[in-house]
């Protein structure tokens, strides 16, 4: 009998692997998906790269001269004399990024500042143009105050800060953390968890509403039982599932990854040519860049440490965890798809039954993602717990520790569910597959539910 | 011996009875008619003798033993509601099933080439299903359900889809099955095909059996004491009390009638007195159509 449900897992995988739409797919998505992430790296890496000149004009006063700081490739240049009107239409030509204007509101009204350009300015320039006009109007201001010493007080009681998060779990050990990299494995396992429980859940539909809309379900049954037919299927679609899935991530880093060493060697080159360009500076351009290069050395650093506890994730837990929802929460959801497929006779009815499907699987992606925000939250435990949106939101939880117990309890609910579910369906599947042009409703299926073998 | 039996089935879907109290008894080697009218419980019945649903009570044998999950693999079932993977290639898919019924591939292969090239259809092993006309695609569903040479062949509509030609082919291919020692049952609207091929039958009607036993002789007892008695050239057959002329018909030179003789009345008298009516070239009871059978036993129950 088990040989039966392998023939019929065996179909299901070869023809939908061996189908022009799955392999192109197969190809196609990765490099679609590369390109997501490495276009707009690239774009931003180019933004921040470029060499800006930035003109600055001050509407009669005087009053920032030489108070934004040059970076490694923005260049403020104070003109004078100058209006605005004048240059509006021609700094491009002027070989300016923009022109950042300056009204004499601006110690009262913090708006009364603009920067015009042709493009969208990168959110760095701004905060860098933010940050140093704040600070020298905090320092007019204090200077109002006739404090002795100033510039020397403000020197001292600069300081910057950077809160390193610190893990401790039950036992006490304690593993330094990132937010921002449990975010994004939060983020990562919610979607691709729910992604493919979704897509493949509904590849089961519409296998199963194929085979009863050819009419060739009655053929199959009558050498298996309808069960092994429905799991043949499940587990085949289940299989292929699993190999795209594979190949998209093997696809994609390598794609990404050549991709994004090519660009990062690129960029290297320019920044040591132009580093080479501003050692020849002089001293004190020196002293303003000056702020500038620790920065570097700190987002490097940063990166390292990112690295560090990226790899302090656990990852073990992580993975198992993953693929033991995978398994149940696709088993649990390709059987009430199965379901539903065998209860409609063409795929324009199903959807007064994917409604009440759709709903848990969106809300749990909803609350997965509230779950990066907040991962302690009531809602979040409570859905991590029950076993429609469990596999999704607790795979987001994950990564922001979870207690054992309720990864234990969430688990074993789980599995209950997911053998319940498939009997369910299973009993459904059953009658509906032999059942035509008869429209379905919830009652009827509950009726099916109920019938002896 | 019965090869397969079917004792006091019930099914009930529902508030609905599919089946009450159905009984059938199919002899080895023999084609059984399972007749009925549309919603009588055939298919239903046909599915429990396939196991692909349960009865809530009653028992089944085949072969004197009662039956088990195992022997869909000596049962070949060919549904009405029968479709083939459209986007699959023809040997494939027949391949596909041949697996299923538990064959391995090897020997799959081998009478699937037997069978492709004794219903002619071996050029189009490679070729999707979408491709085929309705006809080849009932060929290629034929083969899938005779290849693991069972001992008992469910035929359910078989000849729709066909073409007269090939209808004479099929109906010839399951005449030759029969003689390899397949047992068949036949469920059918097409009476006729009922007359030339069954040897018994049982008639369903609202989930119970009004009729069943062997074809001929239920056409003689349908019979109900009606003769047709054929004359050459212009004859009269005098009306007499002791019989009652339903019908008059004049062909080609002779002269056909038919009529019923009254109960208690001897064939022989009639006959007599036929004899100076004219030159008789044939006198025999009239059976009436398996059609008319159905029909009328079907509305003196409705």
């Amino acid at each position: 009998m088990m040989n039966k449900v392998s023939v019929i897992i065996k179909r299901e995988y070869l023809t939908r692997v061996r189908k022009k739409s799955f392999i192109i797919m197969t190809i196609l998505a990765p490099l679609l998906m590369a390109l997501l992430i490495v276009v707009p790296t690239l774009l931003m890496m180019n933004q921040e790269q470029d060499y800006k000149k930035i003109a600055v004009i001050e509407d009669g006063t005087d009053l920032f001269r030489g108070k934004i700081g040059n970076t490694k490739n923005l260049e403020f240049v104070y003109l004078e004399g100058i209006r605005i009107s004048d240059l509006k239409n021609s700094f491009e030509q002027a070989g300016y990024y923009g022109i950042l204007y300056i009204s004499p509101e601006i110690i009262t009204t913090p708006n009364a500042i603009q920067l015009l350009s042709k493009k969208q300015p990168p959110i760095g320039m701004l905060e860098h143009i933010e940050k140093s006009l704040e600070k020298e109007i905090e320092k007019q201001k204090l200077k109002a105050y006739d404090i002795e010493n100033l510039d020397e007080i403000m020197k001292n009681v600069e300081t910057r800060v950077s809160i390193q998060t610190i893990k401790i779990d039950d036992s006490g050990n304690v593993k330094e953390t990132s937010t921002g990299v449990a975010m994004a494995l939060a983020y990562i396992g919610g979607f691709l968890m729910y992604m493919l429980v979704f897509m493949f859940g509904a590849q089961v539909m519409r296998g199963v509403i194929e085979e009863k809309t050819s009419r060739v379900v009655e053929v199959i049954v009558s050498s298996v039982k309808p069960v092994q037919l429905m799991m043949g299927k499940i587990i085949g679609i289940a299989l292929v599932g699993l190999t795209q899935f594979l190949i998209w991530v093997f696809l994609t880093i390598a794609i990404a990854g050549s991709l994004k060493s090519t660009v990062l060697q690129k960029s290297d080159l320019q920044e040591l040519s132009r580093d080479a360009a501003r050692s020849l500076m002089a001293e004190e351009t020196r002293v303003q860049t000056a702020t500038s290069i620790p920065e570097t050395d700190t987002r490097i650093s940063e990166f390292g440490k990112l690295f560090e506890t990226a790899m302090n994730q656990p990852w073990g837990l992580i993975i198992i965890s993953f693929i033991f929802y995978f398994i149940t929460g696709y088993l649990l959801y390709a059987s009430i798809f199965a379901a539903i497929g065998s209860a409609v006779d063409n795929e324009t009815e199903t959807q007064q039954f994917m409604l009440p499907v759709t709903i848990p699987i969106i809300l749990g992606l909803m609350v997965a993602m509230g779950t990066m925000q907040n991962p302690e939250s009531q809602l979040s435990l409570w859905c991590s717990i029950i076993p429609l949106t469990s596999p999704i939101v607790m795979i987001a939880r994950i990564p922001f520790g979870v207690p054992y117990w309720q990864l234990a309890l969430s688990m074993g609910l789980m599995v209950v569910t997911f053998a319940a579910f498939v009997w369910m369906a299973a009993k459904i599947y059953r009658t509906g597959i032999l059942m035509y042009g008869k429209k379905t409703s919830w009652k009827e299926m509950w009726k099916w539910l109920r019938y002896s073998g | 011996m019965a090869l397969f039996e079917a004792k006091n089935v019930t099914k009930q879907y529902g508030t609905q009875l599919a089946l009450d109290n159905v009984s059938i008894s199919v002899p080895e080697k023999c084609i059984f008619g399972l007749l009925g009218p549309n919603g009588a419980g055939k298919t239903t019945l046909i599915r429990i003798i396939n196991q692909i649903t349960g009865p809530d009570s009653g028992e089944l044998f085949l072969e004197g033993k009662k039956l088990k999950p195992d022997d869909v693999l000596r049962i070949g079932y060919l549904p009405e509601e029968r479709g083939l993977y459209k986007k699959m290639k023809v040997g494939e898919q027949a391949l596909y099933f041949a697996q299923l019924k538990g064959l391995t591939k090897a020997e799959a292969m081998k009478r699937l080439r037997y069978w492709f090239n004794k219903l002619d259809i071996a050029e189009w092993w490679g070729k999707k299903v979408e491709e085929l006309s309705k006809g080849m695609q009932q060929k290629v569903q034929f083969i899938t359900t005779v290849l693991h040479e069972p001992k008992l062949i469910i035929f359910d509509e078989p000849f729709t889809g066909f073409d007269p030609v090939n209808t004479n082919i099929i109906k010839n291919e399951i005449l030759f099955l029969r003689e390899m020692g397949s047992t068949i049952i036949f469920s059918t609207h097409n009476m006729e095909s009922v007359e030339e091929l069954c040897d018994n039958i049982t008639l369903i009607n609202k989930a119970k059996t009004i009729l069943e036993g062997n074809v001929d002789d239920i056409r003689r007892q349908w019979a109900a004491n009606e003769y047709e008695i054929v004359f050459e050239g212009n004859a009269v057959l005098p009306e007499q009390e002791k019989i009652n002329i339903l019908k008059r018909h004049d062909e080609n030179g002779r002269t056909r009638i038919r009529f019923r003789i009254r109960d208690g009345i001897d064939t022989n008298d009639v006959l007599g007195n036929a004899l100076v009516s004219g030159r008789i070239i044939s006198f025999n009871p009239a059976l009436p159509s398996m059609n008319e059978i159905f029909i009328r036993v079907v509305e003196s129950r409705n």
